[in-house]
């Protein structure tokens, strides 16, 4: 990581130094063009537990990704991987059984805590001396010329480069500025996240149950111990934060059963309001947006990283392509082709994930009966459980190299 | 209409046309889009054959270090900026003065330094520049009023062993379809008039003038259009636009 004085003209700027700012940086930065992140945390804070207590779910092809950026090595210890997927309602015949072992050797997916990625992310950043990081700094103002974006950033520097990426998550300011229009949707849910120890172990066995009144999720995380992500109906969810912890830890016993044995919470809980956030447009004059600044979806399905890593990939692979040949990363042709790219793949899972939450967020008898018929009939048919299945793991769709687990 | 002086290879009707489209040449969505979609299979090639040449690793961001380069016709620098980003040091060469002057204003805007001249091949040889390692010469020839001239030219700028890249159009029934009744006619992806069919060399044509001037042809490509990706791939096909290499003895 190159200290100051930054060089004149960077190769792509990037506004957000959180995952998917420093994955983007770092794959960029490894085709040995000059990165500059800028992050309004100082990077210590965003690796300490207390900052984010969260864990993510990552999925086969954004794993091959992280090994193909060489990220994975820091964090392979602390992943734990899912084996298994149990996805349906409580009390009903509607349950489908997802087995690793139906497609392949790989595991489903991994549960990593954010704070692990994040010091991971954070190490291989500092190891390429492509990679200048501005934190603590805000940006000031933003210049765009036919050729190139100029940023005045808040600690006094100013920094030049082919493009601005924007990895400010979905309530990014930056978007904001530019104009770039967003459409938000909240879905009056709060989600409650928190880590559980349990007697018994999880064999690798990831659990997704709806509630009427919202789904709940248990991820296996390394040791006996869970992760679970918990939406709520907004009035609900606040009843139950209010709760104290062994009130909250029965409420959860509760609705979960003691196949895990006897729960107990570890460290504190969170929980914040769930949003649907699609910006207008992936791209402007010089500006790309990329993961949840283009749109935030429903933590439901756990794409939402995933989602965000095959945005990395593509636009790495556009970059890489172009300035091997020495075009420009951020003209006109590269962003059109990074927004044709990516449009149908952020639409389809924000219709899929908005359309469970719908289905399952309802206790109409019809619709309950469609659904149990319909899980019924995905649990039955292995053709479509390995079609889910491999959607899960990422590897469905017009793949960059990346995720294909090849080299950029 | 203004004649040619026999001293150039210039086609003056061409160069004030090419001084009207200067302005949106290098918008990717203006009237120069399928030059735009076709340069990443250009410069693949030029980068190949000038790395399997002069050395250098196609996956590094400067493979073309240390290299002398002359993009002659070099319009507003779509080839030029890119070769300077490869690392070569890029001398461009247009007749159109507009041209020249957005191709110093835009690579000023990208921070690269390009040596820009505003004349023809010609003009260079008699000022006494030359022994380039590499000339380039792309979507020219189909525009000059004296292909031999040019050719010339291009010989005379290289050194002994240097290579020259030139691509155009095939003469050729499918050349006539595609090129002319299909993009400038029915899909009106370039301006009407931008090419004269008659005009067109072919391949064969192209390397007996190129034996005449000492330069050996070492490789000939085509193009294949894929629609789906909306891009130009390097292909066998060479019935409507080509690319070659040949090397100055």
């Amino acid at each position: 990581m190159a200290t100051s004085p930054a060089p004149s003209r960077f190769d792509t700027l990037i506004v957000g130094g959180g995952l998917t700012g420093l994955t983007l940086a770092i794959a960029i930065g490894r085709l040995g063009a000059r990165v500059a992140v800028i992050e309004a945390q100082p990077l210590e804070v965003l690796a300490s537990a207390p900052y984010d207590g969260r864990v993510t779910a990552i999925a086969l092809g954004s794993k091959r990704l992280l090994e193909g950026i060489g990220v994975w090595p820091g964090m392979a210890d602390a992943a734990e991987a899912i084996l298994d997927i149990e996805v349906g309602e409580p009390d009903s015949l509607g349950m489908v059984h997802y087995d690793h072992s139906e497609v392949g050797d790989e595991p489903l997916g991994w549960i990593v805590e954010n704070r692990v990625t994040r010091q991971a992310l954070i190490e291989a950043a500092s190891a390429l001396d492509t990679v200048h990081v501005a934190a603590p700094a805000r940006i000031d103002d933003i210049e765009r010329d036919a050729g190139s974006v100029e940023l005045g950033l808040t600690n006094g520097e100013r920094l030049r480069g082919a493009f601005l990426c924007v990895c400010e998550g979905r309530q990014s300011a930056t978007r904001e500025r530019l104009g770039i229009g967003a459409r938000r949707w909240s879905y009056d849910q709060l989600g409650i996240v928190c880590t559980l120890a349990h007697e018994r172990p999880h064999g690798g066995l990831a659990v997704e149950r709806f509630f009427p009144d919202g789904p709940f999720a248990m991820l296996p995380m390394r040791g006996n111990r869970s992760s679970i992500v918990w939406a709520l109906e907004t009035g609900l969810a606040r009843d139950v934060t209010a709760l104290d912890d062994a009130a909250f830890v029965a409420e959860v016993q509760d609705r979960f059963g003691d196949g895990l044995g006897r729960l107990s919470l570890e460290g504190p809980r969170w929980s914040y309001p769930l949003q649907l956030v699609w910006a207008d447009s992936y791209v402007a004059d010089r500006v790309a947006l990329v993961g949840d600044a283009a749109r935030g979806i429903h933590p439901i399905a756990g794409q939402g990283w995933n989602l965000a890593l095959r945005d990395v990939a593509a636009l790495a692979e556009i970059v890489a392509d172009r300035m091997r040949l020495g075009l420009d990363p951020g003209d006109g042709t590269a962003l059109g082709d990074y927004a044709a790219w990516r449009r149908f793949d952020g639409l389809a899972l924000v219709a899929v994930t908005d359309g469970i939450n719908r289905l399952f967020a309802n206790d109409l008898a019809p619709l309950r009966l469609a659904r149990e018929l319909g899980l019924a009939a995905v649990d039955h048919t292995p053709p479509a459980r390995r079609f889910f299945m491999r959607h899960a793991m990422g590897l469905v769709g017009d793949l960059p190299r990346l995720m294909r687990g090849e080299a950029l | 209409m203004s004649k040619t002086s026999p001293a150039t290879t210039l086609d003056r009707d061409e160069v004030v046309r090419f001084d009207e489209l200067a302005d949106s040449f290098w918008d990717p969505h203006g009237p120069m889009r399928p030059l735009h979609r076709m340069n990443p299979a250009r410069l693949t090639f030029v980068r190949d054959t000038l790395v399997g040449r002069h050395g250098g690793s196609t996956a590094s961001l400067r493979p073309l270090e240390d290299l002398r380069i002359l993009d002659v016709g070099c319009g507003p620098g779509l080839v030029a900026e890119p070769l300077a980003r490869m690392g070569a040091s890029v001398t461009g060469v247009d007749p159109s003065e507009r041209n020249i002057e957005i191709a110093r204003t835009h690579a000023a805007a990208m921070d690269l330094a390009i040596d820009y001249r505003a004349g023809d091949s010609g003009s260079l040889v008699r000022a006494g520049i030359g022994s380039f390692d590499a000339v380039t010469c792309l979507e020219v020839i189909e525009h000059s009023a004296d292909p031999d001239m040019l050719i010339a030219d291009l010989a005379a700028l290289l050194r002994p062993g240097g290579t020259l890249v030139l691509s155009t159009l095939n003469r050729t029934a499918a050349s006539f379809l595609k090129a002319i009744l299909a993009v400038e006619y029915l899909l009106g992806w370039l301006p009407r008039g931008t090419h004269s069919w008659k005009r067109f060399v072919t391949p064969a044509e192209c390397a007996r003038m190129m034996r005449a001037f000492g330069l050996r042809v070492s490789d000939v490509q085509g193009f294949d259009y894929a629609p789906a990706r909306d891009a130009f791939v390097l292909s066998r096909n060479r019935d409507t636009n080509y690319i070659m290499t040949a090397i100055r003895d």
